[in-house]
């Protein structure tokens, strides 16, 4: 039997029973779109479509009509990649890292967090695609023999390594996101087919009772997530491999998490330009990410668990337990910060010495500081408990921290390239409407995808939730006080028999 | 409950005399080679410098600089192999409180039942921290090239602009060469907010025996605070002691990732240790909670940062290797191939125990709840941490009069029965099993 601690809180609130849950969450999937999701989205579109005239200018005018010049060859494109590929590092570090954890509170988020970082990924992706400049011909990117026009790609170059590494992430996660879902949308699938038992079409039915019966009849969700569930049945035998899939998932997916910031931090580490060499730029960009990552995720979350009133799941407790990974987070990345700056006062190396001296007092001052503010200083305030537990703070919070970490890697590509060694070559960089543009067009992919998610599919694990319910409902703790009283009263009854 | 095991809550360890004879004898016998040791060194370069004219004649080394103009002393490698256990040591006694400030810190409930083996880790850092002092104000100038005041004097022929740059990081405020205080101050606060903090989590972790409800958890939540102070003050000073007292060795160089690196490998270290200390006690009938549950986590844990220890070592030669900046790569090239290639398989070794060994041999799940796998993986562990310290602690210091013999055999003797002296001694001091612990009902039904 699974045990739990009384100073544990629950993390599903309100007694809900196994059946609240399986209802509380098919609700927004089986029922008629309401007018908030209506106007979110429409708004996600528009804002996809206006995106998307800057997308096509890109690549009609070529990527001349960024702001790029002769010094900074890499500013927005990479800066949004980057800033992409880091939200996405949360979902699968709450599938896979917090499952190999035993975190039961990821149960929760993780149906969400998955989601988000694939629709990341691929807005991440979407800025490659948009710097080649000439999208057809992406698959040159891969090892193809020169007879398919493409030349062999460089193997040492770290850029063609960012292919594999994001490739394969997105792979996995997408995997291991629908091997989650199949259970949960096999249950959408029975409950459909059960309004088409429940209301035959007979050939008795008069024409009312026809339309009342065709109202209920639900044969195109049916027909869907049966096509999706890939004939679940739910047998002990399946459950049982599904559970071993996760687990493999898992295994597969932390190595693959860690790697792909890693890098993309090759991206910049590996060469030899002043604040992008640096050797700590692996395990720091990665915990950039999952910093980011965590906000995003939080962002969203405290978004829907509004919208679709899964104030019961999503709890308090869930939201802290988050707010400590961010300043956890935040705080490496904070010494990561500082130890760059040390280490390039300690080397000795004065391009190195420059190139921090120059992002924290030069021309980008305003972006180091953002960057100071908003990643190093604002995550402290959550450890303040009132803080970590409102709603208000950790969303304006969560908001901060994806500005921050934007900042961040703007402040590490730009203000290193902008000043070379040249000083005649030195420049600035101003971004051009194609710039901003084609930024947009990535949140509204983002946004577009993400409702489309949150509508059509289950945004919570209804079984993962099911699993873990009876050990951390209210019930468990008091049962675990409960059962520490009754034993103290028999230790004390001994005590004085 | 009708499934619940009685267990005895009250157990406590006993320290018999008997080990405790053994622990004295080993210190004794260490005592006995390290004598031996500095014998056969003092008779072998007794008259003068091993390999020395062929060295000066040769011009030095960049690493080695002006530290080679003072002279190579037999007793540099004494100094040099007490260093690098005060160092292993106070890594893993640091650890161990580091273990039990997450366990806090995540509510982790699996490991309560063995939380005071991690908690008698801190007990031995007043006596690293002593050693290691002792050490420096005798052999500063053995084994830190930095110490050396000609480095400092523009005028002087052994001016080094790159070293007199970072001047201000040992010596602050005083002059560049006098009297290291900045670092002192440094080394005395890291050991001061070390034990403190721990004395202050241990002071309530040990206060939940007495408390008459168990549902008070008013110990549990100051331990828990007093946690994340540790683990706040421990991350920026995990980083700047690495700095201290094992980059600055080789004071030419220098690497961002190195406090991490350096963290990682004490981490695992530290994580063998208590996994073997487990196992030891289990062993002798203590710790009857303590099954193949929680030694697959144990196992879990090394397994997971050995490959994390391999994830930095790899970023760190990676990075450097492919910048191929001299100033960089002479860290790895001194290891591979400076100093007549000697410390080259202690290299290669270090990454065969250190990743392949635990990354084969702990990847299945039935190794992980086998005591006898753990603890061939966690000497292993041991062993290659020990070595990966070595390789950084000794090509700076000792250069091409390294080895491994009778010193370095007997110093790691002594260590290891004077941590264990300490750990069992500390242990015998309380109740072995946190009876009060809000997460104990927890490891007790621990199942996965």
């Amino acid at each position: 039997m699974q045990v739990t601690s009384h100073v544990r809180e629950p993390l599903v609130t309100n007694g809900k029973t196994m059946h609240d849950i399986t209802q509380d969450i098919c609700r927004q999937v089986e029922a008629k779109p309401t007018l908030a999701w209506l106007v979110a989205f429409a708004i996600s579109v528009a804002t996809l479509l206006i995106g998307s005239v800057a997308l096509a200018s890109t690549w009609w005018y070529g990527i001349g009509v960024w702001g790029l010049n002769k010094t900074i060859g890499w500013a927005w494109d990479i800066t949004n990649f980057v800033w992409w590929v880091g939200i996405g590092h949360a979902g699968t570090l709450i599938s896979a890292i917090l499952l190999l954890f035993r975190q039961k509170w990821r149960t929760s988020i993780n149906r969400a967090a998955e989601a988000m970082t694939i629709f990341a990924v691929l807005c991440a992706g979407s800025f490659i695609l948009m710097h080649m400049g000439r999208p057809w011909l992406a698959h040159w990117a891969l090892p193809l023999p020169n007879t398919y026009g493409s030349l062999w790609v460089n193997f040492n170059s770290p850029l063609v390594w960012d292919v594999f590494a994001i490739s394969t992430y997105l792979t996995v996660s997408v995997v291991f996101w629908y091997v989650g879902l199949i259970p949960d949308l096999a249950t959408i699938r029975d409950r459909a087919k059960i309004t088409l038992e429940e209301n035959p079409l007979l050939p008795t039915d008069t024409a009312e009772e026809r339309k009342a019966k065709k109202a209920k009849r639900r044969p195109i969700s049916a027909f869907m997530y049966g096509l999706l569930s890939f004939g679940w049945e739910g047998g002990a035998k399946v459950w049982a491999r599904y559970e071993y899939v996760a687990l493999i998932l898992a295994g597969l997916s932390t190595p693959l998490v860690l790697s792909v910031h890693t890098i993309v931090s090759f991206d910049f580490a590996t060469s030899v330009i002043p604040g992008w060499h640096t050797t700590i730029f692996p395990p720091y960009f990665v915990a950039g990410a999952i910093f980011s990552g965590f906000a995003m995720v939080l962002t969203l979350m405290l978004i829907t668990r509004v919208v679709f009133k899964l104030e019961d799941y999503i709890t308090i407790e869930h939201i802290e337990v988050m707010n400590k990974v961010i300043i956890l987070t935040g705080s490496i990345v904070g010494i990561a910060y500082i130890t760059e700056f040390f280490v390039a006062w300690y080397s000795g190396v004065e391009y190195e010495s420059y190139a921090f001296i120059n992002r924290a007092f030069g021309p980008y001052w305003w972006a180091y500081a953002a960057m100071m503010t908003c990643n190093v200083i604002s995550p402290q305030l959550f450890w303040f408990r009132t803080i970590r537990r409102s709603l208000v703070w950790t969303f304006v919070l969560s908001i901060v921290v994806n500005i921050g970490m934007w900042f961040e890697r703007f402040v590490i590509i730009v203000t290193s390239l902008h000043r070379d060694y040249l000083p005649s070559s030195w420049a600035m960089f101003y971004p051009t409407i194609y710039d901003v543009g084609d930024y947009v067009f990535s949140f509204g992919l983002f946004f577009t995808l993400f409702f489309l998610f949150a509508k059509f599919l289950p945004v919570i694990n209804m079984a993962e939730v099911k699993t873990v319910l009876n050990s951390t409902d209210e019930k468990a703790k008091k049962d675990a006080e409960q059962r520490i009283r009754e034993e103290q009263k028999q230790t004390e009854t001994e005590t004085v028999g | 409950m009708a499934d619940h095991i009685q267990y005895n809550l009250e157990e406590r360890y006993e320290f018999t005399p008997k080990l405790r004879k053994q622990l004295l004898m080993v210190i004794g016998i260490g005592l006995l080679l390290l004598v031996a040791g500095a014998v056969f060194l003092a008779l072998d370069t007794g008259g003068g410098h091993h390999g020395g004219g062929e060295h000066h004649g040769g011009g030095h080394h960049e690493g080695g600089g002006g530290g080679e103009e003072h002279g190579y002393n037999w007793m540099t490698r004494i100094w040099a192999n007490f260093w690098l256990n005060g160092i292993f040591f106070t890594e893993i006694a640091v650890m161990g409180v580091l273990f039990l400030a997450i366990q806090y810190l995540a509510k982790a409930g699996w490991s309560a039942s063995f939380l005071r083996i991690p908690t008698a880790f801190g007990n031995f850092l007043p006596f690293t921290g002593g050693v290691l002092l002792i050490v420096f104000l005798f052999a500063n100038h053995d084994l830190f090239h930095w110490t050396h005041s000609s480095l400092y004097d523009k005028a002087g022929e052994e001016y080094d602009s790159i070293i007199a740059n970072k001047a201000p990081f040992f010596f602050w405020p005083f002059e560049s060469g006098s009297f290291p205080v900045f670092w002192l101050a440094r080394f005395v606060l890291y050991f001061v907010l070390w034990y403190w903090l721990y004395t202050l989590i241990k002071k309530q972790h040990l206060a939940e025996d007495n408390i008459e409800n168990r549902l008070n958890v008013k110990h549990y939540d100051k331990a828990t605070v007093y946690s994340a102070i540790f683990i706040v003050i421990f991350a920026v000073t995990s980083s700047t002691s690495a700095w201290d007292w094992v980059m600055s060795i080789d004071t030419h160089w220098f690497s961002t990732m190195f406090g991490w690196y350096m963290f990682a490998s004490g981490w695992v270290s530290g994580l063998a240790v208590i996994t073997l200390a487990v196992i030891y006690l289990k062993e002798q009938g203590y710790l009857k909670m303590v099954n193949e549950n929680h030694l697959h986590d144990l196992g879990k844990f090394m397994f997971a940062f050995s490959i994390f220890w391999t994830y930095i070592w790899f970023s760190q030669f990676l990075l450097i290797y492919y910048a191929n900046m001299a100033e960089e790569t002479i860290y790895f090239y001194e290891r591979l191939y400076g100093y007549d290639g000697i410390y080259s398989p202690m290299l290669v070794l270090n990454l065969i125990i250190n990743f392949v060994f635990p990354f084969l041999f702990l990847m299945t799940r039935d190794a992980k709840r086998k005591a006898i796998f753990l603890k061939v993986a966690a000497w292993g562990i041991l062993i290659g941490h020990y070595l990966d310290f070595f390789v950084m602690i000794m090509p700076g210091t000792v250069k091409e009069n390294g080895g491994f013999f009778l010193v370095e055999i007997g110093t790691l003797l002594m260590f290891i029965g004077g941590f264990v002296l300490v750990f069992a001694n500390t242990l015998s001091k309380y109740g072995l099993i946190p009876k009060n612990h809000p997460m104990l009902e927890e490891s007790l039904h621990h199942s996965i």
